[in-house]
């Protein structure tokens, strides 16, 4: 069936098949899933394949997220999917002062699966184009995940419909057709836990989702000059895999930590600060951090490729870290 | 002959309507005794944070959760104590999350008005008003998904809560979806010290209605006889497909916000116009009229109550409070994937 490759977006695409072949709780909501197969395609077939499964929902996304909630706590496991990630800011109230508090006030837990098709694109603009990891890791009761590869698209995004707890899946859409795999992985590590995406001696980048990828081009451009540099691919910000953060720090003494995020606070920053506080002997110098410009996400070409961390510019601030 | 037939069931329709209206009564003054408990408690300094009463809103909520059957879903809002217990809450429970006690339903966690059993259809309220609604329509939606039919599920707003862009989704949601929801308004006049008059522009609230594609209802709030009959009629046609229906009680808070709020701002004049009814009184006066009950036994029903409310608080009064030592801090159920960075402590 997969010729040249699975693509992101298919593993993501069969990831929903198989949670709603393999478990009648499963169903999805949201706008233009249904029939239409989503904006951007991930439920393609989903509707006909699964009858009454699939379902279209108003543009409504407090409405949305809160039937999400009703269902879960009833013994479904509702898949909510937000048109872009930034129209999740609706949805917000639902999510972070309902679904996240349930079963702390309650007992009762809330297992729902939220995707956000998130990060920049070329000409998405501020409103479709955002990285809002940061806001749902920041509050308790939320398990965020920002799977950067095809494998870890499908398994994880497989885990979040099983786990008892909401999840927020951050799924880059910049990575939606670029990125192939040969086929399905049939096993992966566990939620929570960090992956050595490169192994190295001489410095640590840890980062997740498409910055992995600017990451990785860095480390081999500068494997070129002799520097030898460690990426860490967090799959989940929330939980944060610190023990994995801390034992590639201690191997190399240098972190730099880089997010397509906004820039204050964030998940760049929480790396740092439990770096700084918990591992301040294994640093051999200043931790960096390299995020998107504090500006909203521009749309012409030009600025946006200035706006996000790309690879030379992750390069630079590597090679600054070397210096240091 | 048939005649004879026609008058037993009208004597068995009185009597019904009898046994309902005086059932629905007592859920009524349990509230108001359990309220002013609350009240007296709030003042003694004993309940931490805010108290909100549901004086003068007691007949529209004990005909809600007196209309609706174990099995169906309720989300009651602040002033829902009536409804609440008429539902199936026990008194200990109301108390228990009052006083933070760890043997209630919300174990000090969440408090006062934060309070429920999911596992029964008793959705506990978050704060941000409107936001009930829709996840009242997704315990319907996943009853559809079960193939559970003949269930109902109600939520309770105040006319403020109309305001808010969750009203909007969630009704709209509601008519799309064909559900079993009935929204009940109580338009208690002000939304905290704001009047109706800020809050909405629109003849009559029940003409919203007609813009959601949902039944709409109008009721007189201080009338339990009233109240009794539009819901038992709205419950029974959500049940019987009759998709989302609306209803607007028009009464008067008879108290303030909270404990805290001394309610000056209420318009002198509401207090003595219709809307100012006490549904309390006016029930008792009527039960004395049609002669479902005597003097005594109402004084009877009232102390009774009374005892019932003191020995609750009693007995929550004697049990500690929760013990942070003992909290294991973790917000998620999926307790091994709690953030390592502070340590969670495994039960």
């Amino acid at each position: 069936m997969i010729r040249d490759g699975i693509t992101y977006l298919e593993a993501i695409r069969e990831a929903q098949a198989r949670a709603l072949a393999d478990d009648p709780r499963v169903f999805i909501y949201g706008q233009d899933v249904g029939s239409f197969g989503g904006a951007f395609k991930a439920t393609k077939n989903l509707a006909q394949e699964f009858p009454g499964r699939v379902l279209d929902s108003p543009i409504s996304e407090d409405a949305m997220v809160g039937a999400a909630i009703g269902a879960a706590i009833e013994g479904m496991r509702p898949i909510i999917e937000m048109q872009f990630a930034d129209f999740s800011t609706v949805g917000f109230n639902q999510i972070v002062n309902h679904a996240a508090t349930y079963f702390w006030r309650t007992s009762v837990p809330c297992p729902i699966t939220i995707r956000l098709p998130c990060g920049g694109t070329s000409g998405g603009g501020p409103f479709h184009s955002q990285s809002i990891e940061t806001i749902y890791a920041h509050y308790p009761g939320l398990i965020v995940m920002t799977p950067a590869t095809v494998e870890d698209a499908y398994t994880m995004l497989l885990e979040a419909v099983a786990i008892d707890d909401p999840v927020i899946f951050c799924e880059h859409k910049l990575l939606y057709y670029h990125l192939k795999a040969d086929k399905l992985p049939t096993e992966a590590l566990p939620t929570g836990k960090a992956r050595i995406a490169r192994a190295g001696r001489d410095m640590t980048i840890v980062t997740y989702s498409a910055m992995v990828h600017e990451a990785l081009a860095v480390a081999d451009e500068l494997a070129t000059e002799g520097v030898e540099v460690e990426v860490v691919d967090l799959r989940t910000v929330k939980p944060l895999d610190t023990d994995t953060v801390m034992a590639s720090v201690a191997r190399t003494g240098r972190l730099l930590c880089v997010g397509e995020a906004w820039p204050w606070g964030g998940v760049t920053a929480e790396v740092i600060a439990r770096v700084a506080s918990e591992g301040f002997g294994l640093l051999d110098a200043p931790p960096q951090r390299l995020n998107a410009k504090d500006t909203p996400v521009p749309y012409h070409p030009n600025l946006w490729a200035a706006h996000r961390p790309t690879k030379s510019s992750i390069a630079a601030a590597a090679r600054n870290l070397l210096r240091l | 002959m048939v005649q004879t037939v026609i008058g037993r069931e009208a004597v068995a329709e009185a009597s019904t309507q009898r046994d309902e209206f005086v059932k629905a009564f007592r859920w009524m003054l349990l509230a108001r005794v359990l309220d002013d408990k609350f009240a007296s408690l709030y003042r003694g300094g004993k309940i931490h944070g805010g108290v909100f009463l549901g004086r003068g809103q007691e007949a529209l909520s004990a005909a809600v959760g007196q209309s609706l059957r174990p099995g169906d879903v309720f989300a009651p809002l602040i002033r829902d104590a009536a409804g609440r217990l008429a539902f199936g809450e026990t008194v200990l429970d109301a108390v228990r999350t009052y006083l933070g006690s760890p043997l209630g339903p919300m174990r000090g966690r969440d408090g006062n008005v934060h309070r429920g059993r999911p596992r029964d259809g008793y959705l506990p309220m978050v704060s941000h008003l409107g936001a009930m609604i829709a996840v009242v329509n997704g315990t319907l939606l996943a009853r559809r998904f079960k193939g559970v039919t003949g269930v109902v599920g109600a939520a309770c707003l105040g006319e403020g809560g109309t305001s808010t862009g969750a009203f909007h989704e969630a009704l709209n949601q509601a008519a799309v979806e064909k559900l079993p929801l009935v929204l009940v308004v109580a338009n208690n006049q002000y939304a905290y010290s704001t009047p109706s008059s800020r809050q909405f522009a629109c003849r009559a609230l029940v003409d919203k209605a007609i813009g959601y594609g949902v039944t709409g209802h109008a009721v007189d709030g201080t009338d339990l006889a009233a109240c009794l009959r539009v819901l038992g009629e709205a419950v029974g046609s959500a049940r019987t497909g009759g998709g989302p229906q609306l209803v607007i009680a028009r009464l008067l808070r008879l108290c303030g916000h909270g404990e805290h709020d001394d309610a000056h701002y209420v318009d002198p004049k509401l207090k003595t116009s219709p809307l100012g009814r006490d549904c309390l009184k006016f029930a008792e006066e009527q039960m004395l009229e049609q002669r479902w009950a005597t003097s005594r036994e109402l004084e009877t029903w009232w102390n009774k109550t009374t005892q019932q409310v003191e020995e609750a608080v009693a007995t929550v009064q004697r049990e500690a409070g929760p013990d942070p030592y003992k909290e294991n801090w973790c917000a998620l159920a999926s307790s091994h994937l709690a953030d390592g960075h502070e340590q969670i402590k495994d039960e």
